[in-house]
């Protein structure tokens, strides 16, 4: 069944190689890109803007590992230009690290937060918003 | 066009990675820089995907960005481990002191 729909697919992919130069899923793999790139700036300015230890765990921590999945998916689907066996086993490894990420990014997010907590690095409060000092450093 | 496509994904994301290093430059917390540098790794195997596509040998560069990815979560995983066993030995202590001083 595998081989059957690989020989399917090969053929779209010949029809539409004869069109012009993109595989539509290559389109796919660019909209996955480029929606990675707006959470990574999502990230990048919660990084600076945030506050707190805490919530700049909480940018980081979810923007991130989103971020990495989606690019990395949409480059795997990006560098799939031929149905072969070669590009079949590249996908499958990108989607590999893909895995890797969606399982490790949440483990190292929590094993630094919880050194963080233990280290009796508390949340700011509501009080300490008023303390310009305390935030700015 | 792909090629064009991997240029500016890869300098975009090269671009975002600044402010990452200005909170390792003023993170007032041990655990805002490891989080920055935990961030920046990430990324990195992400950015070595996008080389191997400008190269078309994306074939070498996945396995450079598994090693990277590997790494990264070890660097994470031992970083917080060898800050949370120091600083919260030395708290207990100091804690135990002060509830000994209070009794």
């Amino acid at each position: 069944m595998m081989i059957e729909s690989m020989g399917v697919l090969r053929v779209v992919a010949e029809a539409v190689d004869a069109g012009g130069g993109i595989v539509p899923f290559q389109i796919i793999g660019f909209v996955l890109a480029v929606v990675g790139l707006v959470f990574f700036l999502g990230t990048s300015v919660g990084m600076v803007r945030f506050p707190d230890f805490y919530t700049r765990m909480h940018a980081a921590g979810k923007g991130d590992s989103l971020s990495t999945m989606l690019i990395l998916s949409g480059f795997a689907l990006i560098t799939m230009e031929d149905f072969s066996l070669g590009s079949w086993l590249l996908f499958v490894k990108i989607m590999g690290i893909v895995l890797f990420i969606y399982i490790t990014s949440p483990t190292s997010s929590h094993a630094l937060m919880r050194a963080a907590f233990e280290d009796d690095e508390m949340p700011l409060e509501e009080k300490d918003l008023n303390k310009p000092s305390k935030v700015k450093k | 066009m792909i090629d064009w496509f991997a240029i500016i994904m890869g300098s975009t994301l090269f671009l975002l990675m600044i402010p990452m290093v200005y909170r390792i430059w003023v993170g007032p917390t041990p655990f805002d820089r490891m989080l920055a540098v935990n961030v920046i790794g990430t990324k990195t195997a992400v950015l070595l995907v996008i080389i191997g596509t400008l190269f078309d040998r994306v074939d070498m560069f996945v396995d450079f960005a598994i090693a990277y990815a590997l790494l990264n979560f070890v660097s994470a995983i031992v970083v917080s481990r060898y800050l949370n066993r120091t600083i919260s030995l030395r708290e207990m202590e100091e804690r135990e002191k002060a509830k000994g001083a209070k009794v």
